[in-house]
């Protein structure tokens, strides 16, 4: 690789997939007969698999591929797969092939590689047989693994039922080979895998050795909750070894210590080793292709102020590659380094876009149904089980079907042309193709009855393959007669099918950002760097939120420059509009076209735009516990800081300072983790143990959770004799101003359950980790914008791993704390992930509302508002009417679920495509008796 | 088996499970996704819950058995279950035999008791609409969330609706208003209301002018017979409103 910012040229090489692409349907037909048996690598060798083959059930495209372990690659023999194939796919003569493109800009999302536990052989990995991963495991729970979905051991293939999970293996250690800093994920992962294991066998006993549970992510806490709370779950918290397997039984020994028992040694029927996240491999080799730093543990060197870009200009990172980080974190950043490309490169959208023509739409309303109907025989995969040629000749007996016939596959590109010249020929109105699954292939079917001049809702698919031939592959003329079923009801409902149109409504290219901290203030400049007019409105009198009050970070950054200059750039930027002192009063609309009433210094304003983001950040807990409010030594971890950045001299000049963690959290009302108070105290002590060598620092803590890179901080901390002492929750430390020998002194009091004695602290300084709560406004915005809040009363995002960004209700989108308690980095982060589905939207012209979605027949309609309660996405109102109040769909805020129409009484409100007439008549079809 | 596509289990329509049993099927299997994992913001598998926890008591009171109905949540992932669930049914269905003859029904009656529930299912929907959108957070409080006594109580107090000939003033107000286009009349022709038609949601009831009533509301009970069609008419004195007939 090598230009620069703006135009880069790179030099791929594409390997051979000996398969051809365009041909290939996936059917597998060449695997079956395929000689070769060896290990799969996806499934951690735990189960053979051929040389050509899917490389598994998800991949895209979803095609085959061979491997070196081909006999014909390798000794020129066999090419059996050649003779099999009816889609003549296979071409041996493939050969690498290099590509030079120019792109100007790169995004590095190169993953992770997990954590190879046979680097340290005390783990017995590779030499016990039922010591595995935690990614052998994940193979073992998947329904697509080597047993499918059965829990087998590796030495006798039985069912275990004590099972031990040992944490932190590659993490949270300073040894050769072992990682320093904390993977983040693996207490969260392996209580979903006890919770699976106890799915698949209630009987089992899961035991977690652990070293602090780290829940430190959005729901994680009850979710470690609901694992703890199952039968026969231990957590255990204990350095552990691995001593020896029996050599009858092959179980495992474990040695392990607890303050009550001591230590002890237990046996277990399989162990699995939670292993931790690695840089990608080879990642010295990317660092060198793309001119990129590394940092210290050889993940990609960011800056905690822009982690999705590298050193290098133009080349963006996200992903894992940025340190060990979870789904939403990797989707935030993806999001995100794409609106940092578009900022470079946004002058050029859409210069290689191309429209589709199709030929115009022929009414078809007037005329009875005239049905095609092609039958597919998918290779042999439905062709050896169903005979087709006999559904052929059914069809055709089937009311309205004027045309069948027989296809080798549907789907190649040449048949689904003979369906289009087929379609205009006979003067077809519908067309059903009995094939495959409608997930994959109804968009290209649908496809081509556009390019035949049919509205593509007129095309209905039956499913004989997935539904029929795979499942009844030894009943053959079940099987067949299930299929003529199958298309006779398809039949039925095509005869009831009506064309929709998909219809367009037009973008306001506008967007308004809600909050102006660091998450709205990054979200607004992104999206005006990419040429959007964005209006930001803040409560307060100035910008900055929280961050006002933060001084450095945890790595030593200065908070307050940095955000002098990212307030600078706001309100220097040309096309960001400011309002502070601001409040939303009324906010209406939908999707590409709100129109938002703000009250601010600047009076009222109506701002129309396109999208909405919600910015609005959190508060921080204001304590009734410690003494808090009733005596001024008490403090909180903000205002400790504010403290230190003062310069007070009652903090410089203390003697001995204590910090309490998880004040206000982790409790029965507020049961969540805030996330940022481990590091954020760790943060304070090293600052002050800089500042004053002398003081005594203690930290009291449940589980320190310094998740990821921050582990390296705590250990500094516990280096520089800063004193972690661990509480219960049930017998949290009791604070006391006391005088002790004329001096007044904050007296804390807690059990010691290493040393199994009480202790007294005699602090100058009391620092509280108040929880990170909910903004004030949060509900009220929430309202305004027809969002929903997750049980802890945060911002609930559309999907918790898949869309953290976006909201259920469309062209709201989510950034910053608002969502939950969150790093600086993190913030940022999700501010341009934001930015990025935001641009989604606003490049477009307009938005397309499908056809599928629900209609009122207003006549019937008898006001009662059943749809209404129903609908969770506000898409229907009652309306006056002269006939009384009736329901009206707005559609492009309908989803197509159908719920409304499940529950109206009359019949009046319809989703279209789904109507109770075509599934009717399916049912009726379905139960007819057949031939 | 045989499998209806729809995008979103809540869509199955309580008409849909008894249009099923009507035709003779043996067991009607709703699949949605896991509970509490919607990929979407709906959750609809509640609304399917509820459906299929009501239409069982609903088989129940027609004499068949509720077993013949399922619901399970499982996700796109879970083929291995699917499968299991989907045999054990096939099990259960083939050990209950075909339709009504475990029962002891003969199928015409058979059918004629489901179609007769079917004709309820506006008045259920109605009657237990917020129930149906509810969202049930623990397995315990499905056993009871519909009971036989609830499901008896309502169809013994099924309403009905009727209009009094002597008291209809044939001003089409009703006839207007009816969503199903179930009322027979014209100008100066006493209004009837076609029972076989009717939904029985009371537009009618609530649409007829007060100072006429003639719109009455009957439950449980028997509905007179309509007028006869040749005695419909209203002779008019004058301007007047009221008339005789």
């Amino acid at each position: 690789m090598d230009g620069e910012a703006g135009s880069f040229k790179v030099t791929l090489v594409k390997k051979p997939r000996y398969i051809i692409e365009d041909q290939c349907t996936g059917c597998t037909v060449c695997a079956e007969y395929c000689p070769v048996n060896y290990p799969d690598p996806f499934n951690r060798e735990l189960a053979p698999n051929k040389a050509v083959h899917i490389y598994f059930s998800q991949a895209v495209p979803l095609v085959t591929y061979i491997d070196e372990s081909c006999l014909y690659l390798k000794e020129k023999k066999c090419r059996i797969c050649e003779g099999v194939c009816k889609a003549n796919a296979i071409d041996f003569s493939q050969t690498p092939e290099k590509e030079e493109i120019n792109v100007g800009a790169i995004i590095l999302s190169p993953g992770l590689e997990p954590f190879n536990p046979k680097l340290s052989p005390e783990y017995r990995y590779g030499e016990f047989a039922n010591v595995v991963t935690s990614m052998d495991f994940e193979r073992l729970l998947c329904a697509t693994g080597p047993y499918q979905g059965e829990i087998l051991r590796t030495s006798d293939r039985k069912h275990p039922r004590k099972i031990a999970w040992i944490q932190c293996v590659g993490s949270r250690q300073v040894i050769p080979g072992g990682n320093s800093y904390c993977s983040g994920v693996c207490c969260t992962y392996t209580q979903k895998q006890v919770i699976l294991t106890k799915d698949h066998n209630a009987e089992a006993e899961c035991t977690i050795f652990h070293n602090d549970i780290r829940s430190h992510g959005k729901d994680f806490e009850r979710f470690y909750e609901r694992a703890e709370k199952l039968a026969g779950v231990r957590f255990i918290r204990s350095y552990v070894s691995i001593v020896k397997e029996n050599p009858e039984t092959k179980n495992v020994a474990i040695r392990y210590a607890t303050a009550e028992e001591g230590v002890q040694e237990e046996e277990f029927d399989m162990v699995v080793l939670s292993v931790g996240l690695n840089p990608p491999a080879g990642v010295a080799g990317i660092a060198r292709t793309y001119g990129i730093e590394l940092n210290p543990h050889d993940f990609c060197k960011i800056s905690p102020f822009n982690p999705m870009a590298t050193s290098r200009a133009g080349v963006f990172v996200s992903g894992a590659f940025q340190g060990p980080i979870d789904i939403p974190e990797s989707v935030f950043s993806a999001s995100g380094a794409g609106s940092q490309c578009g900022e470079l490169l946004g002058f050029r959208r859409g210069n290689l876009a191309k429209e589709r023509i199709y030929p115009p739409e022929r009414d078809v309303s007037k005329e009875e149904p005239r049905i095609g109907v092609f039958v597919c025989h998918c290779g042999a995969n439905i062709g050896r089980i169903v005979n087709v040629p006999s559904t052929v000749d059914y069809a055709l007996t089937l009311p309205h079907v004027v045309y069948a016939k027989e296809q080798i596959f549907s789907c190649a590109t040449n048949s689904a042309k003979e369906i289009a010249d087929i379609a205009k020929e006979k003067g077809l109105n519908r067309v059903v193709v009995a094939a495959c699954s409608p997930r994959t292939l109804e968009p290209l079917f649908r496809d081509t009855l556009r390019e035949a001049g049919i509205n593509q809702y007129y095309f209905e698919m039956a499913n004989i393959r997935e539904h029929n031939s795979w499942v009844h592959s030894k009943e053959k003329d079940e099987a067949t007669q299930k299929a003529r079923d199958i298309i006779r009801m398809s039949v039925a409902r095509a005869c009831h099918l009506e064309p929709l149109q998909e219809f367009d409504l037009p973008v306001n290219k506008a967007a308004l950002v809600v909050g102006g901290g660091i998450a709205g203030m990054n979200c607004a400049l992104s999206i005006a760097n990419q040429g959007h007019e964005t209006y930001l409105v803040e409560k307060e009198k100035e910008l900055g939120g929280i961050a006002r009050n933060i001084h450095y970070t945890l790595e030593g950054l200065d908070v307050k420059d940095y955000l002098r200059d990212l307030t600078r750039k706001v309100y220097q930027h040309p096309a960001i509009h400011v309002y502070t002192q601001a409040a939303i009063t009324e906010a209406t609309g939908y999707v590409g076209n709100f129109v938002t009433k703000v009250r601010s210094d600047r009076g009222e304003t109506e701002i129309q735009h396109g999208a909405a983001v919600i910015a609005i950040g959190a508060d921080v807990y204001k304590p009734t516990e410690y003494l808090y409010g009733a005596d001024e030594r008490v403090v909180t971890h903000l205002e400790l800081e504010e403290l230190i950045g003062k310069g007070d001299q009652k903090v410089l000049n203390a003697e001995r300072l204590v910090m309490i963690q998880c004040v206000g959290c982790r409790q029965e009302d507020r049961n969540y983790c805030s996330r940022i108070c481990c590091s954020q105290s760790v943060k304070n002590a090293l600052k002050l143990r800089e500042i004053n060598p002398k003081l005594d620092i203690y930290i009291l803590f449940r589980d320190m959770r310094t998740f990821g890179f921050k582990e390296d901080y705590y250990r500094q901390a516990a280096d520089r004799d800063v004193k972690f002492i661990r509480y219960e929750p049930q017998e949290k430390p009791q604070v006391a101003a006391v005088n002790e020998d004329g001096r007044s002194v904050l007296r804390v009091s807690l059990p010691d359950y290493i040393l199994g004695r009480s202790l007294a602290i005699d602090a100058d300084i009391v620092a509280l980790a108040a929880a990170v709560v909910p903004a004030a406004s949060t509900a009220e915005v929430a309202g305004l914008f027809k969002v929903n809040l997750s049980p802890d009363g945060f911002f609930k995002e559309a999907h918790v791993k898949l869309r953290p960004v976006e909201f259920g209700t469309d062209g709201v989108y989510l950034c910053g704390a608002a969502h939950y308690p969150k790093f600086i980095s993190e913030t940022i982060n999700q501010a341009y992930g934001a930015a990025g589905r935001v641009l989604t939207l606003l490049s477009h012209d307009t938005v397309v509302a499908s056809g599928s979605v629900c209609e009122v027949n207003e006549k019937k309609c008898m006001g009662c508002g059943a749809c209404i309660s129903a609908c969770t996405y506000g898409a229907i109102e009652l309306r006056g009417t002269k006939q009384g109040q009736k329901a009206v769909v707005n559609p492009v805020l309908c989803k197509g679920d159908g719920l409304c129409n499940a529950k109206c009484p009359t019949g009046a409100i319809v989703l279209k495509h789904f109507t109770d007439e075509e599934l009717l008549s399916e049912i009726d079809a379905a139960l007819e008796n057949g031939t | 088996m045989r499998l209806i596509r729809v995008m979103c289990s809540g869509r199955v329509d309580l008409s849909f499970v008894l249009r099923a049993f009507a035709n003779g099927a043996d067991g009607v299997f709703i699949g949605g996704c896991r509970l509490n994992e919607c990929n979407y913001t709906t959750h609809g598998n509640y609304h399917a819950l509820n459906m299929v926890l009501l239409c069982k008591k609903i088989l129940e009171r027609i004499g068949l058995n509720p077993e013949r109905l399922r619901v399970e949540f499982m996700s796109a992932g879970e083929g291995i279950l699917f499968a299991e669930v989907m045999n054990d049914f096939g099990k259960k269905i083939k050990e209950l035999g075909p339709l009504g003859k475990n029962e002891g029904i003969d199928p015409a009656d058979l059918k004629s008791r489901v179609q007769e529930a079917a004709k309820l299912v506006p008045y259920i929907k109605m009657a237990k609409s917020d129930k149906l959108a509810q969202h049930l957070y623990k397995t315990e409080e499905y056993s009871e969330f519909f009971t036989s006594a609830e499901v008896d109580a309502l169809f013994r107090e099924v309403v009905s609706y009727h209009i009094a000939p002597d008291k209809c003033q044939a001003c089409m107000i009703c006839f207007k208003k009816c969503p199903v286009e179930a009322i027979v009349g014209a100008k100066n022709q006493i209004h009837v209301i076609d029972q076989e038609k009717c939904i029985k949601c009371g537009t009618c009831f609530e649409a007829c002018p007060s100072r006429f009533g003639a719109v009455q509301k009957i439950i449980g009970g028997p509905v007179p017979p309509p007028i006869p069609e040749e005695k419909r008419k209203i002779a008019r004195t004058g301007k007047e409103k009221s008339g005789t007939h």
